[in-house]
């Protein structure tokens, strides 16, 4: 249940975080409340997973290179090429999506020799082909996301 | 950007500490002062780096069940004004040009959607189709059906 602070919370400070000595003090003073009922606010909703993390959003390929890779898998085998998928640490999303190509995940290394490198072990180990997505051009203006909170 | 701040970047992936003084808690795991941390944040911002400060919610757990990967084929010459119109429609979470493969991949924009029902996806589909206009040639939406893996940024 999300009272109104934590909407607060959620909506309001998805940038622009305090860079101050105690921004969860700053915070508080913003919106009335203590510091205390901030944190304990913010441990919630982090506990709840309704917050991933609070911190900085890194604009893509300023650490390391990325790509978005694409495979066909057949049904059955999908949960088993994904599971290996998945511990790689190379992978950081890996989403299983509507369509003939029906698994999707972003594979990060350190540089393009490396990331090439990965993807050949994941062709070699899955035995499946992958079809490479790598951003050429980011179009967005990263705001946050208006929450409409209503009725979560 | 320097190895001090890929370091402080790393540390900060987890989330920032929820203590009164989370910079300080930064600080002193990286060795630095908190004003040199701050600076550092500050700095990566106004260069770019860091698009942003703040809390990333989990639009899942918050509802938004309709995760849509909206693809479209717009023609080269006109993604550079399409991809800007489209990236800030308010219910876009990201907007992408990526690399057609032809014949089975006609696609190069790319556009994040999130709606809490089928039918609030759907409109922000059109949304963005009515922005596109006579310039989308071809286009599909690819729906999770499962979250198999998500973290956050991780250092290579």
């Amino acid at each position: 249940m999300l009272t109104d602070l934590h909407k607060h919370l959620l909506n309001d400070f998805q940038r622009d975080f305090p860079l101050s000595v105690r921004p969860y003090q700053e915070i508080a003073d913003t919106l009335g409340v203590t510091e205390d009922e901030v944190l304990a606010a913010l441990t919630d909703t982090a506990v709840q997973q309704y917050i991933s993390r609070i911190g900085p959003v890194i604009r893509p390929n300023h650490i390391g290179v990325s790509t978005l890779v694409a495979m066909a898998v057949p049904e059955e085998h999908l949960q088993t090429v994904a599971d290996k998928i998945s511990a790689y640490p190379e992978i950081n999303h890996n989403y299983e999506r509507e369509h003939r190509l029906n698994l999707w995940f972003v594979a990060i290394a350190s540089d393009v020799e490396h990331l090439n490198h990965f993807i050949n072990e994941v062709e070699r180990e899955t035995g499946y082909k992958t079809l490479q997505l790598p951003l050429l051009n980011d179009f967005f203006i990263d705001l946050g996301f208006k929450l409409d909170l209503n009725h979560a | 950007m320097d190895d001090i701040d890929r370091r402080l970047m790393h540390a900060t992936q987890a989330g920032l500490p929820l203590t009164a003084e989370p910079y300080q808690r930064l600080a002193e795991q990286l060795g630095l002062s908190a004003a040199e941390v701050m600076a550092r944040l500050t700095a990566m911002q106004d260069q770019g780096i860091i698009r942003r400060i703040g809390a990333v919610p989990n639009h899942y757990q918050l509802g938004y069940r309709f995760n849509g990967m909206s693809v479209w084929d717009v023609p080269d010459g006109q993604i550079d004004e399409l991809g800007r119109q489209v990236g800030q429609l308010p219910f876009v979470s990201h907007c992408y040009q990526r690399p057609r493969h032809l014949p089975e991949w006609p696609y190069n924009l790319f556009a994040m959607v999130h709606g809490k029902t089928q039918t609030e996806a759907d409109s922000q589909i059109a949304q963005i189709a009515d922005v596109l206009g006579t310039a989308n040639r071809a286009n599909q939406v690819l729906y999770s059906t499962k979250i198999l893996k998500k973290t956050g940024f991780r250092s290579p």
